[in-house]
């Protein structure tokens, strides 16, 4: 019953999305053809229009969207003539995806170690060093951080190549500028979840028992810290998705945060409405799994909508 | 018979038996105990001295140099920090210094406005709903259409809803507080509804309720005072949110327009010279930004601790 809900939301969320960014879009002084109307004959013009339904009023232009939406058609892209929108994120999806995911695993895996490290020696010297780094990673911003980067490890050492994408090597710089804040966030989290944890009567009872420090820790401090963490992989999820315009920007890496921005300066109506739709729908599903699995996790919560 | 009997049995109780449970100790507000534990937290006062210098240099930094942040002198471009350009040029000759802090003033008027806005639409939103929440059918349906539409407004990446409202809106300052706000009132509304839903189980607010305190008497009195902390905390994290993203925003382009200065399109400026060895070009706009994020988080943290009941020493 409670997931049913959740999946009309999400469904009703995407809807909405897609209407306000057709309403917003359309409002955009500006035509796609501007650059093209002083040189090709009104005829032509009005064809391509017609091509693109453009000559359409707006309520019909909407209803044949939605339309294709329904069959996941995201329509034609308007300046690139071979391509649709479809190719276009199927051809950036893999970069950004990449990007993302790697960067998400730098940031989990880091930021668990470092949190724990953290809480394990509270008030020690590896704590303020930990939570010191925690803070610098959440006071420099990627794009800050991304150019000095490149300037050390890739021009003046030649560790990794300055920009562009391609081969493994390419992706370690961008992964690491994406991930640091999100990092420094996620350890931050964690020392204070295990904190909290380490000071539970079951904790002390286990260790009154007699268990070995390393199983109470990994037993059943980690294992409890862990759960509020989970409920952060959604906004860490939405943090990095942000982060991939910047990061490709910088980096010249053909994903789909360069199409998005792009299509917005071209006027290019499809592809940003197919890109919006695609990015918030990545979010509201990340959102709803993480969500279900933290009800999995800890089955303390009820599956149900009350008591939030 | 029951008179005198009473009187054997009863008898005056011992007053010193009492003396124990004096109060020794001068009461302590909860503003003067925060004010002293603010005050013992050396790195929430660091914070707090580089939110104020920062400020100052704001106000007064741009007029401390001869140079407006728009003058361009082509004849002496890309110099270095020297004794007259005490953060160097930039490819047009204008003075860093100049432009630095005027460019704080915008990072700052942008990250209060923001901040300042998304406090009263969440104060208003979650407040209604939580406190409309639970009372009866009509109060239930406004709590859930409200949050029906804080849901929604979550589930959208905030990015994407600022920069297409970017593109309709002409690209300046106020389009960018506005941008800001219509997503960023989300959080703050969640976090009051929240409290409010849990204030309102306390047993103070049931007997106020019971005896038939007006409703504006039980918000001021004791919903109000009893969040503020939190909402103050809140508050110290979504002003740097918001100078993050106005420097986000501005570095990909879409933030406000030259020849203003903002510290995110000062590093935009910087990125296509960053390989040149021209260093100063980056690092004084991201410092600024840096030390500002720094000192809002810091001083975040220590305000979050002192308003922290569990945490008495």
């Amino acid at each position: 019953m409670y997931i049913v809900k959740r999946i009309l939301t999400m469904l009703l969320t995407i809807w909405v999305i897609t209407t306000l960014t057709f309403i917003i879009m359309h409002s955009i002084p500006g035509d796609p053809f501007a650059s093209d109307a002083d040189v090709l004959p009104e005829e032509v013009l009005a064809n391509m229009r017609a091509k693109f339904n453009l000559d359409e009023p707006l309520p019909v232009q909407y209803v044949l969207y939605l339309k294709d939406l329904a069959q996941f058609d995201l329509g034609p892209s308007i300046q690139s003539e071979t391509r649709d929108v479809n190719t276009l994120i199927a051809d950036g999806f893999p970069a950004s995806a990449v990007l993302g995911l790697q960067s998400l695993v730098i940031a989990l895996v880091f930021g668990l170690l470092l949190g724990i490290i953290a809480a394990l020696n509270h008030n020690g010297i590896l704590d303020y060093a930990s939570m010191g780094f925690a803070i610098l990673g959440i006071s420099i911003p990627s794009f800050i951080l991304a150019p000095l980067l490149i300037n050390y490890f890739a021009v003046d050492w030649g560790m990794f190549p300055v920009a562009s994408w391609g081969t493994w090597q390419h992706t370690i710089l961008p992964s690491v500028a994406l991930a640091t804040a999100p990092l420094a966030i996620v350890a931050r989290f964690m020392r204070s979840s295990m904190l909290e944890v380490m000071n539970q009567n079951y904790i002390k009872t286990a260790d009154a028992k007699g268990l070995a420090i390393t199983g109470i820790v990994i037993k059943h401090g980690i294992r409890n810290a862990l759960i509020p963490v989970i409920s952060f992989i959604g906004p860490l999820a939405a943090f990095l998705l942000t982060g991939t315009f910047v990061i490709e920007k910088i980096f010249a890496i053909p994903g789909i945060g360069k199409y998005f921005v792009d299509s917005i300066f071209n006027r290019d109506f499809p592809v940003i409405l197919g890109t919006t739709i695609f990015f918030s729908t990545i979010l509201i599903v990340t959102l709803f799994l993480v969500d279900i699995s933290y009800r999995i996790v800890d089955p303390r919560i009820k599956l149900s909508s009350k008591g939030e | 018979m029951i008179e005198q009997k009473s009187d054997t049995l009863f008898r005056p109780v011992d007053r010193s038996r009492f003396e124990n449970e004096k109060i020794v100790r001068p009461s302590i507000s909860q503003w003067k105990d925060t004010t002293m534990k603010i005050l013992k937290n050396k790195l929430a006062i660091l914070g707090l001295i580089l939110l104020i210098i920062i400020s100052i240099l704001a106000i007064i930094g741009p007029h401390l140099v001869p140079f407006n942040y728009s003058d361009q002198n082509l004849s002496g471009k890309n110099l270095a920090p020297n004794g007259e350009h005490w953060f160097g040029t930039d490819s047009l000759g204008r003075d860093m210094w100049a432009r630095t802090w005027y460019g704080a003033r915008i990072s700052l008027t942008i990250g209060l406005a923001a901040a300042a806005i998304d406090l009263i639409l969440g104060l208003l939103v979650g407040g209604i709903s939580g406190y409309m929440a639970g009372r009866g059918k009509f109060g239930d349906r406004v709590d859930g259409f409200l949050m029906r539409i804080v849901e929604i407004l979550y589930g959208i990446p905030y990015l994407l809803v600022v920069i297409l409202l970017l593109v309709v809106m002409k690209p300046g300052l106020w389009t960018i507080i506005i941008a800001l706000s219509i997503t960023g009132w989300v959080g703050m509304a969640r976090i009051v509804r929240g409290q409010i839903l849990q204030l309102k189980e306390q047993e103070y607010v049931a007997a106020a309720e019971k005896l038939g305190t007006p409703h504006r008497r039980i918000i001021w009195r004791h919903l109000f005072p009893n969040m503020i902390g939190i909402i103050i905390v809140n508050l110290t994290f979504t002003i740097p949110q918001a100078i993050f993203a106005e420097s986000f925003l501005s570095f990909i382009g879409l933030g406000v327009q030259a020849p203003i200065a903002s510290w995110g399109t000062m590093a935009n400026d910087a990125l296509g010279v960053i390989l040149t060895g021209q260093w100063w070009r980056l690092f004084f706009p991201g410092f600024m930004i840096s030390l500002t994020m720094f000192a809002f988080n810091v001083f975040g943290d220590g305000l979050q601790d002192a308003l922290d009941p569990q945490s008495k020493q």
